[in-house]
């Protein structure tokens, strides 16, 4: 038997040099930087709104309806989206709409976020009779057509702010639990938690400590994708007049207003689509730029 | 010789998959204190199913039908799951196979090496950073702060098996159980790593169950050697014995199977048939032997 002396052993080359931290990375992914930008001056906006707003959303002046947005003419200065019929600031409007579409956006889609991923991790995880009912219960759920359901949901529960997340939870918690639920079971494969278990990890440790951390990339991708989802959802639901009272200005509702007067006014339509467009575009680009950023294997 | 660490007595296990066609046919083994025991044989020999065994992490398709894993005076097989998972980790340890998946890419390397040192040996989170510092040192990495703060993805696979090497070490097990630690690596790596197993092994006394398919591997590596075929053990003894002067017909043909350098190569040959029809024939009628002591 030949002996072996540990100083004989060389040691293995270093490769380069500390690649990006987490943070450096996201900052050098444009789509992160432009869509989460946008997204944060939003959040701004709404939260400020009643100091960034130049008018009082609600305030009505039917003598100064439909004034034409800044730099057409008749427009009026202070009114730089120009008024809708009643006489009502559309960007002041618009600004407020804002709060709305994301209070939606971050408690509905975090709400389905939790529960969805509770349940798939569970599932993925413990597979059995436990994968078989929560996936079973999935594919009935999903047999149902979205936008029906929720309009169904909210003339069940009342209008409001309130109705319209609960709305949104119960529908869209299935698209989280799907995507957790597969990507779990294939992480509950993979050899380091076969070792985590081969060092006597309990259960939940290797749950949350192993499986998670490889989940979590796909899941913040799909939060963030999810918010914009959440986001149209309520547009639909106040614009069909089934979210929150009618006194408080959302896109939804502003869209339903400017579509009757289209002809005559097309920026009352315009301003608040273009919101939407623009914040729906926005998450599903900061989706895109996190799921690529926070990839651990595409780290490089 | 000392007393053996590991006993495997008659193991015996089916896969369910396959018609419930045996795997492992009443296999005896033992490990001695401080020895390195290999464990060869062709793919689908039972390697891996009693390295598995020993770990509790049987696939579910293959049930254990009989025998007993014995470790220090207790049977693994009969532990419940929480009074398994005290021994492993504490007493027993695994070398895996491929350092590229059994590393989570998720998390930094310091964080998955300090996992077992705390929990195992209740280490606070500081000692047990200094314990991965230094034991990473002890596996020849020469900047060990940087590995600790990398992924696994920045590692080569040599850095990546060394650092599997110093947490399975790490835990100060009486057993390692190595599966085919150097197969996914190349040839100038799997010698260092070699050396590096037989230093740490022979520095902290440790056992280790080496499982191989390689036979150049397990001759510069390990003391005893148990050969199997298809579940049953055909030959053991000492490395020497068994590499140089094999007694059973299927050792022969192992061996002959190497690749020679010192020689053209002629092809590899494969097993003569009238060795494999004799193999069967011997296992089959051990099979029938073992049913009629059942019935009797």
């Amino acid at each position: 038997m030949e002996h072996w002396s540990p100083t004989s052993i060389s040691a293995a080359p270093d490769t380069g040099p500390a690649p990006p931290s987490i943070a450096v990375r996201l900052a050098r992914d444009p789509k992160v930087v432009f869509a989460g930008g946008f997204i944060l001056l939003l959040i701004v906006l709404a939260i400020f709104a009643s100091l960034i707003a130049p008018q009082d959303p609600l305030a009505q002046n039917l003598l100064a309806g439909t004034l034409p947005p800044a730099g057409f003419p008749d427009a009026e200065p202070g009114f730089l989206l120009g008024t809708d019929g009643l006489g009502r600031d559309v960007l002041s409007r618009v600004i407020f709409g804002a709060r709305i579409s994301l209070t939606v956006a971050f408690v509905a889609a975090g709400l389905a976020c939790l529960i969805g991923s509770l349940l798939g991790l569970l599932a993925g995880f413990l597979g059995g009779w436990v994968e078989v009912v929560i996936s079973r219960l999935v594919d009935v759920w999903m047999a149902f057509p979205p936008v029906l359901l929720s309009i169904l949901l909210v003339a069940v529960l009342g209008t409001g702010l309130h109705s319209v997340i609960a709305a949104i939870v119960v529908i869209d918690w299935t698209r989280f639990c799907r995507v957790v639920r597969t990507e779990t079971m294939g992480q509950a494969q993979m050899d380091y938690v076969v070792a985590a278990r081969t060092i006597g990890f309990a259960r939940p440790a290797i749950l949350f400590r192993e499986i998670l951390p490889n989940v979590m990339p796909v899941l913040i991708a799909l939060l963030t994708l999810e918010m914009g989802i959440a986001v149209v959802v309520e547009a639909i639901l106040s614009f069909v007049g089934l979210s929150v009272s009618s006194d408080t200005p959302t896109w939804g509702g502003m869209i339903a207003e400017g579509r009757k007067i289209v002809h005559e006014a097309w920026w009352v339509l315009a301003a608040p689509l273009a919101a939407l467009f623009a914040t729906v575009v926005a998450f599903k680009q900061l989706s895109d730029g996190l799921a690529r950023s926070l990839d651990p294997v595409l780290r490089r | 010789m000392t007393t053996p660490r590991l006993t495997i007595e008659t193991l015996s296990a089916i896969s369910l998959r396959d018609g419930n066609k045996p795997v492992l046919r009443r296999v005896s083994l033992a490990v001695d204190t401080g020895e390195v025991h290999g464990l060869v044989g062709e793919s689908g020999a039972g390697k891996s199913t009693i390295a598995k065994a020993i770990l509790g992490i049987i696939p579910s398709q293959v049930k254990i039908k009989g025998g007993r894993i014995d470790f220090e005076g207790t049977d693994l097989l009969s532990l419940s799951a929480s009074g398994l998972r005290a021994v492993l980790g504490r007493d027993i340890a695994l070398i895996p196979q491929d350092p590229s998946t059994a590393l989570n890419p998720a998390r930094r390397i310091d964080v998955q090496m300090t996992d077992g040192l705390r929990l195992k040996r209740g280490l606070s989170a500081k000692e047990a950073r200094v314990r991965a510092h230094a034991l990473l040192e002890e596996v020849q990495i020469r900047d060990p702060e940087r590995v600790l703060n990398s992924y696994p993805h920045q590692l080569s696979g040599g850095m990546r098996q060394r650092v599997l090497i110093a947490a399975a070490f790490g835990l100060e097990p009486k057993l390692v159980i190595a599966d085919e630690p150097t197969t996914a690596l190349d040839v100038t790596v799997q010698k260092q790593i070699l050396r590096l197993i037989r230093a740490l092994q022979e520095r902290h006394g440790t056992s280790v169950l080496f499982v191989s398919h390689d036979l150049g591997v397990v001759a510069k590596i390990c003391d005893r050697v148990t050969v199997l075929y298809m579940g049953k053990v055909v030959e053991q003894g000492t490395t020497t014995d068994v590499l140089t002067t094999p007694r059973h017909a299927y050792t022969k043909a192992l061996l002959a199977a190497n690749p020679r350098y010192d020689r053209p190569d002629t092809g590899l040959e494969p097993t003569p048939p009238e060795v494999i029809s004799a193999l069967r024939a011997e296992i089959s009628a051990f099979d029938v032997s073992l049913l009629e002591s059942r019935d009797g």
